[in-house]
């Protein structure tokens, strides 16, 4: 594919690998953040583990919408189904994410819940118009990429004037999930969890701009490369990363130039604003609640607020005792510190949400990285 | 969830819908989000919407970036296993 398979070239992977050896100062390590889940994936299928030296740790951050929806949201969503008799549409990547009382989005679906798998938020609206006599509830997650697409969806809702449809809001935002990181305990007390910089998020960085990051690396003194999500655009990222440590700088730089300006897409932005005002304060699965982290609905759109509409509230819920995605999401615990990983816990069979969607770290260690924890025994002739 | 792919914009269908083909597949998305994209462009898809633009020349210089880098990693690969490789060596 044009413009995707040019960005895989396993030959240049192991050029920039040996280009990235030859510039580690011997005696230090180097352990950096990747926001995104995109990354997370990209670094396990394309095996770019493997290929960076033994001093260069990436540690997974929270950067995957679905792998932070906590349980209480999705609850949410299955409670408007199956007491409300909504239907319910969301993307499919929510769907098998544990709810509480053993239920899921899809185990609902199964004891009778009315819930569709839209593909995007227009489908959701083309729902509300042929089921006139439902209410349609779009279950509404992700990061700033799908916030946009929700903007439009409620501004042409409110165009048409539709009587049934409404927004469950759950879109969070990316700069304040890294502030949160980086004021937590973890990173603040060096040492538990080390990070020297942060692979920016990509396809965010499209819509927003690489601007909101150039706080953290100025009041933090963290370098941030906004990469693509390809595995070259990852090691890329990595060298402009060891070299901004080496040379004791600390500022925002784009490596994915081809899609990512400073300003973002100002149309987006635009109808984001429009429809969304900042929420005070939020659950993340793992991070807790992370003030203004996240956005709802204006007033001005508030007969198309599910929360307003159904009188929803909102209890938090606590994973399962014995799952780990709260520290692996923080970078805390990696997958196979989990005693239920791989076991217990499988892609088929998931107990955490970072076992679902497959950007999740869970997930990513399991389809790709699983046999790397094998030693390899060799038999004696 | 987040993952977008570049499509290429075949025909512009009306104010903000258009035909994109990606990997061989053609698709109907909105392009309210993106209005000044034209026939030609490479805009990245997520979630049925064009969400940016893909600028083939950025695009281009990247990609050769890259090959510079990687060469001058492979070079200086080559000169370490020289080095290590010359009698006394690496020691
Ligand atoms: S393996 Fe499963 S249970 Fe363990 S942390 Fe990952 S998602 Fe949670």
């Amino acid at each position: 594919m044009k413009y995707v398979d040019e960005f895989r070239d396993g030959a240049v992977a192991r050029g920039l690998a040996a280009a990235i050896a030859a510039e580690l100062q011997p005696d230090r390590r180097y352990s950096f953040m990747e926001f995104c889940g995109g990354h997370t994936h990209a670094i396990a299928r394309y095996g770019v583990a493997e290929l960076l030296p033994p001093q260069v740790r990436m540690i997974h951050g929270p950067g995957c919408p679905v792998c932070v929806l906590p349980i209480g949201r999705i609850d949410q969503a299955i409670q408007m189904a199956l007491d409300q008799g909504a239907i319910v549409a969301t993307y499919g990547d929510t769907m098998r994410v544990p709810a509480s009382q053993s239920l899921s989005l899809m185990k609902a679906k199964a004891r009778g819940a009315d819930i569709r798998m839209v593909y995007s938020a227009a489908d959701a609206l083309k729902l509300a118009r042929q089921n006139p006599q439902r209410e349609v509830v779009f279950f509404a997650i992700g990061f700033e990429t799908t916030t946009p697409p929700t903007a439009l969806a409620l501004r042409q809702a409110a165009r048409e004037d539709l009587p049934n449809f409404s927004v469950l809001c759950c879109h969070v935002l990316t700069p304040s999930a890294i502030t949160h990181i980086l004021e937590s305990a973890e990173v603040r007390q060096y040492g538990t969890v080390p990070i020297d910089g942060f692979v920016g998020p990509a396809h965010v960085s499209i819509i927003i701009g690489s601007g909101p990051y150039e706080h953290f690396a100025e009041e933090y003194r963290k370098p941030v490369v906004i990469a693509g999500f390809e595995p070259l655009d990852v090691m890329q990222a990595v060298l402009m990363l060891v070299r901004q440590v080496n040379q004791g700088r600390a500022v925002v730089e784009n490596e994915f130039t081809r899609a990512v300006t400073r300003e973002g897409n100002l149309a987006a932005q635009a109808a984001v604003a429009e429809v969304f005002e900042l929420r005070e304060r939020f659950e993340w699965r793992g991070l807790g609640e992370v003030p203004y982290s996240a956005l709802k609905i204006r007033p001005a759109y508030a007969r198309f607020d599910a929360e307003l509409r159904f009188g929803l509230g909102y209890t938090p819920v606590p994973d399962h005792k014995k799952c780990e995605c709260g520290a692996i999401l923080r970078g805390v615990k990696r997958p196979t510190d989990c005693t239920l990983f791989g076991t217990v816990c499988t892609p088929e069979n998931p107990m955490g949400s970072c076992m679902v969607s497959s950007e999740g770290a869970c997930a990513a260690h399991y389809s790709y990285g699983r046999f790397r924890d094998i030693p390899v025994v060799s038999v004696p002739a | 969830m987040c993952l977008a792919l570049p499509a290429r914009v075949l025909a512009l269908l009306s104010a903000d819908e258009a035909v994109v083909e990606l990997g061989g597949v053609k698709k109907t998305v909105s392009m309210a989000l993106t209005p000044e994209a034209t026939v030609g462009d490479y805009v990245i898809v997520h979630v049925g919407h064009a969400i940016g633009l893909l600028d083939a020349l950025e695009a281009e210089r990247t990609l050769a970036l890259f090959a510079e880098m990687a060469a001058a990693g492979d070079a200086a690969a080559a000169a370490a296993q020289a080095q290590a490789a010359a009698p006394g060596g690496g020691a």
